[in-house]
């Protein structure tokens, strides 16, 4: 076209960045990449090779190595060698090679960017401007957490070998969010990059060399689902970071269930965008360009659920697709392209069918005039109105350029609506009032609220899920404890059970004076004492064997009836942190006024007369602990770098399932539950099976001392069979098992039907009279997640 | 009266066959409605990511460049609004604005058919008849600064008196501006009234709103004004007289264009913009002209609705394209200067 054409058209014109360099980078490499282990470049075991193409001609890019369990075998040999040394480097000298990574990232950011998008399909502009600066800034952000950690995070070391899996739609970005904090904390890592998208990595390996990282600890395994199962299966593999869809993170929990594995799982979302009637319109629309149209909506946190105020439906969807008429769809080197290729042509299958099924269930759908590129693998960007909750495309991931609206008539609705789904990961919130976005925010159950913005990330900000979305946060301080594990455990010997005493036949009674009053110890369901549903009641017997008395079989419908007065009890949550504290030092109070009598019960049980004193006693303090705890346990306020305040808030988990530990039969359930009450959560305790006499004399302390009813259910019985009741009930958010390696693993596996948050003891001993073990910020840590609010201000 | 005859013919905006932009109708204005000043809402920060990411999410290159900067010249008020303005210096500003550019880059180009000169010139009253006098068969307006420019402050009957004057010299466009006071002070009655005794002032001449964004202290201000402003029968709503201390910003220009699209939804009246003041660059001048095509549309990259308000663009503009022809970079002198 002319320039004189050209003046009068006013057209964009093509505007493209040139591939060459990252084509030669491949050339000299012969177009062919073997795994990374051990610092070296090693061909696959198997001699299994497959393609990577590029999405926007589907081109052939390159072959890469097929990881096998060999390859696997050999990385994580790599990666337990460098250990020693890695994590036994001060922090500055770890701090230094990350500094030098994110160097050499902006150093060659735009290599790393073009390669990027050639490989995943994502416009330049967003591999250039927000992908690989993104990078270097987790580089940088946690070169200085290495420099920190021997004061910040003072009686924690590294976790070990790490296995690492990342998906494809921000292939250098998880990968940075992955390896950072593991190698700023001192672990060493075995990543595997997702099948579609692994040249990144590779160059990253590069890197690594470059800076003179030793050797094995960073090892990159290439392959496909095999290659990331043998890394998950691995023995000698102490943590898996993964981050992908909902099923296959499913799969993992379920895999690592009972080895001691560490697990943190970022999962998909069907991520709320609440417009609320008095939002700036026009800013709104951009958000949605930037919640579903980022990466061809291939972002786990993707506002793909766009809730509107019903008075401003009709035109925010007026001005939506105005909007969309100027998106622009097409090859990813392009520099003016909004939306490039999708990443592969099972993905576009996937996107097309979903589409498809929306219309067929009576959806509107609406896509703008223009046409897509018929090559590659394009979708144009598309809105569904004429939608409700019910639809399948409200409720699934579509993890492609469509968004789906629906109305909502009151805020309390519009975060009803919100809620109603089983993911948790992130949320947008849109309104002029801050009033109306600070009640808000904390009411939608997401890892991560945007008021008035979406989509921004940041190395100091924890980013994760709540539900289904999965746990653990990647970012932040929050994020380094997924990285690390208390000193006190490596010493840590096996749990032992109490010796087993065999029961002795009851002597007949002697006729001498009145005989004592009967006392049935029941299960405390809702703030009262409940029968158990089975008729049944188990022995607990005395030190000697002789029985001490008997308390009720709790099965699962008594588990169901605790756990729905557990979700009645749930405005516990909304109280302040100084009223529970009250709450938690009046129970201390009652329980010093009943110290003696629990004693007595104590010893009666356990035969340890002096132990049982100090177990009350200590009790009491842990009270204590917990009660000034309640009001302590602050946020922060993260310094991400724009004009906004990044609130980390510490949430309750909600209704948590306890299997106290058997052998301190107060201490213990008192140790497990007041953190977890102590935070805003309502608990189902299953106590101490063999001593639980103690627990249930202690709903009576809990009956005086104005804990609301429902805050604290006990269920007596077989520990590990309502443990599994527990962790298979899809309305219990949180799990904690203090009890050995078999029933940990069950409780792990049964809690992944919703991806509750679990912590086990995998049949580890923790002394419970010892502060440093069975008190403090790991109990408390364990009690909540961490929401991150981002709220831009300015007028 | 004779002045009036002259200044009805000025009024045509420069001719543009093809898009007889000159024959648009002008905004009559609305009533006052407060609720559409208390609807406005904006998001600084929203705005302002959105307004940073304008220049990266567009770009054009080579040939469409080249193009884009022959029509950024189209739209530009070239100016001079300086205390030593003399008869001579205008003239050489007008003679500058018949020719932006070097005959020969223009046969490079392949535009010497094109009519390439700048949509007006723009300079303080006291000079309004030497400029039409020197752009007289040119079809290039004269575009007069008025109302006490820059402040706004002197008596009220002056400010209309000073724009019937320049109207009467023949000045085709009056550039007003608004008593910031008025917003300051949530005074929307007393803002719709000046401005609209401003635009019957004006008469048969476009009138330019100066809102003087750098002095209304917030986004939300910015747009109420735009909106009163419109409501008055503004023709354009213009970012600022050069003379603040933050003059043409992009976050400014995207709240203003975004109400320039709400008065258009509301009233069907397509209102002008005109940024103005701190515009230097070549590349600004495209991260403006890539505002108005996403944000209003193609018909906003005609002089009958945009206008940049420039000095020194017009130069950095003519280094560029002899830049696209020659391969090499350009100096400032070897441009003949206005």
């Amino acid at each position: 076209m002319s320039i004189a054409e050209i003046f009068e058209t006013m057209e964009y014109g093509p505007a493209p960045e040139s591939a060459s360099p990252a084509l030669r980078w491949m050339d000299e490499r012969d177009r062919t990449f073997r795994h990374f282990i051990g610092g070296e470049w090693r061909e696959p075991s198997g001699g299994e090779w497959f393609e990577s193409a590029n999405p926007a001609t589907n081109q052939p890019l390159a072959r890469i190595a097929q990881g096998s369990q060999e390859d696997v075998e050999a990385a994580v040999r790599a990666a337990r060698e460098a250990l020693p040394g890695w994590s036994g480097l001060e922090g500055h000298a770890r701090a230094r090679y990350l500094y030098a990574i994110a160097r050499q990232i902006q150093k060659h950011s735009r290599l790393f960017a073009v390669l990027e998008s050639m490989d995943n399909g994502k416009p330049i502009r967003e591999s250039r401007d927000i992908d690989i600066p993104l990078v270097a800034r987790h580089f940088y952000h946690h070169a200085g957490w290495a420099q920190l950690m021997g004061t910040e995070l003072a009686g924690y070391g590294p976790v070990g070998v790490v296995g690492q899996i990342i998906p494809w739609n921000f292939p250098l970005l998880m990968l940075a969010w992955k390896i950072a904090p593991a190698l700023a904390m001192g672990n060493t890592v075995i990543l595997k990059p997702a099948e579609f998208t692994s040249l990144t990595a590779l160059l990253f390996a590069d890197v690594c060399r470059e800076v003179g990282l030793p050797a094995g600890v960073v090892n990159v395994v290439t392959g496909d689902g095999r290659t990331g199962a043998a890394l998950v299966e691995h023995p000698q593999v102490d943590k898996i970071a993964f981050t992908g869809s909902t099923d296959v993170g499913r799969i993992i929990r379920v895999a690592t269930a009972g080895t001691g594995k560490k697990v943190s799982l970022e999962l998909g979302g069907k991520s709320p965008f609440v417009v609320f009637d008095d939002a700036d319109l026009d800013s709104v629309v951009e958000g949605v360009v930037d919640a579903i149209w980022f990466n061809q909506g291939q972002v786990c946190c993707a506002g793909s659920r766009i809730l509107a105020q019903e008075g401003i439906a009709e035109k925010l969807t007026a001005r939506l697709r105005a909007r969309m008429e100027t998106l622009r769809v097409g090859d990813p080197m392009d520099k003016a392209v909004d939306i490039g290729a999708i990443v592969a042509p099972v993905q576009l299958e996937q996107i097309r069918r979903l589409v498809q099924q929306g219309q067929d269930e009576g959806a509107t759908l609406w896509q703008p005039s223009w046409s897509c590129p018929q090559e590659g693998c394009f979708f144009p960007p598309s809105l569904f109105t004429e939608v409700s909750p019910s639809s399948t495309i409200a409720q699934v991931e579509i993890f492609g350029p469509v968004v789906v609206m629906m109305t909502f008539r009151t805020p309390a609705e519009a975060v009803a609506l919100a809620n109603n789904t089983r993911y948790g990961l992130a949320a947008s919130v849109w309104t002029e009032n801050v009033n109306l976005a600070l009640d808000i925010a904390p009411k939608i159950k997401a890892g991560t609220v945007w008021v008035n913005c979406t989509n921004v990330f940041d190395a100091a900000s924890g980013f994760g899920g709540y539900r289904e979305s999965g746990f653990g946060r990647e970012g932040g301080k929050e994020g380094l404890w997924e990285y690390v594990k208390p000193l006190w455990e490596k010493k840590a010997g096996a749990e032992q059970e109490p010796e087993p005493v065999a029961p002795k036949a009851s002597e007949p009674g002697k006729a001498k004076g009145l005989p004592p009053i009967d006392r049935t110890a029941k299960l405390y369901v809702g703030g009262k004492q409940a029968r158990p549903d089975s008729g049944y009641s188990l022995p607990v017997l005395d030190s000697r064997g002789r029985l001490l008395g008997e308390v009720g079989h709790g099965n699962r419908k008594d588990v169901r009836n605790a756990v729905e007065a557990a979700h009645k009890a749930s405005g516990w949550a909304k109280t302040t942190g100084h009223n529970r504290a009250q709450v938690l030092y009046y129970v201390a109070e009652n329980l010093a006024a009943r110290s003696d009598e629990l004693a007595r019960r104590i010893a009666q049980m356990t035969g340890d007369d002096r132990g049982a004193e100090r177990e009350v006693e200590a009790s009491i303090r842990r009270l204590y602990t917990y009660a000034a705890w309640a009001d302590k346990w602050d946020g922060q306020v993260h310094h991400t770098p724009f004009r906004n305040v990044t609130l980390a808030m510490p949430e309750p988990i909600g209704v948590m399932g306890i299997a106290c530990p058997t052998a301190a039969p107060l201490l213990g359930f008192v140790s497990a539950v007041a953190p977890a009450i102590a935070m805003g959560n309502t608990v189902v305790a299953v106590p101490s099976e063999r001593w639980p006499l103690a627990a249930t004399d202690f709903y009576q302390v809990l009956d005086t001392s104005d804990v609301p009813g429902g805050v604290v259910n006990i269920v007596t019985g077989r520990r590990d069979e309502l443990t599994e009741t527990l962790a298979a009930h899809d309305d219990v958010d949180g799990l904690w098992y203090f009890g050995p390696a078999a029933g940990s693993a069950a409780a792990e596996r049964l809690s992944a039907g919703n991806m509750k948050r679990t912590w086990v003891s995998y049949g580890r001993a923790r002394d419970w009279s010892d502060p440093a073990q069975g008190e403090g910020e790991e109990f408390l840590r364990q009690a909540t997640q961490v929401k991150n609010i981002w709220v831009p201000y300015g007028e | 009266m004779a002045s009036s005859t002259r200044s009805q013919k000025l009024v045509a905006l420069p001719s543009d066959p093809q898009h007889g932009g000159h024959d648009e109708e002008r905004n009559p204005g609305t009533p006052l409605d407060l609720d559409w000043v208390s609807g406005v809402r904006v998001n600084r920060s929203a705005v302002e990511r959105r307004a940073a990411t304008m220049g990266t999410r567009r770009t054009v290159k080579k040939e469409w460049q080249a193009a884009w900067l022959l029509r950024a010249i189209t739209l530009m008020d070239l100016t001079t609004l300086s205390g030593d303005d003399t008869p001579g210096n205008v003239r050489r500003l007008c003679a500058k604005a018949r020719n932006p550019v070097r005959q020969d880059i223009l046969e490079g180009l392949g535009v010497a058919h094109l009519p390439i000169r700048t949509a007006a010139v723009c300079v303080y009253h006291a000079l309004v008849e030497t400029a039409v006098e020197a752009l007289r068969g040119s079809d290039i307006p004269v575009a007069a600064v008025s109302t006490g420019f820059p402040a706004g402050l002197s008596p009220f009957e002056q400010r209309v008196e000073e724009i019937r004057a320049s109207v009467a010299a023949g000045a085709g466009e009056i550039d007003i501006v608004i008593t910031r006071a008025h917003v300051l002070t949530g005074n929307w009655q007393a803002l719709y009234d000046e401005v609209r005794a401003f635009r019957e002032a004006c008469g048969p001449a476009h009138m330019k709103t100066i809102l003087a964004t750098g002095e209304l202290a917030t986004l939300r201000n910015i747009g109420r004004a735009s909106m009163v402003c419109m409501m008055a029968g503004a023709d354009f709503i213009k970012t600022s007289t050069g003379k603040e201390g933050v003059n043409a910003v992009m976050p400014v220009g995207l709240v203003m264009t975004r109400c320039i699209r709400d008065y258009n939804e509301r009233t069907g009246q397509k209102v002008g913009f005109k940024p103005a003041g701190g515009i230097r660059t070549a590349k600004q001048a495209i991260e403006w002209l890539i505002l108005m095509k996403e944000e209003l549309g193609d018909e906003y990259l005609r002089p009958h609705l945009f206008r940049f308000g420039a000095s020194s663009l017009l130069t950095d503009i003519e280094r560029q394209l002899e830049h696209h022809l020659t391969g090499r970079y350009s100096a400032d002198y070897r441009h003949p200067m206005a």
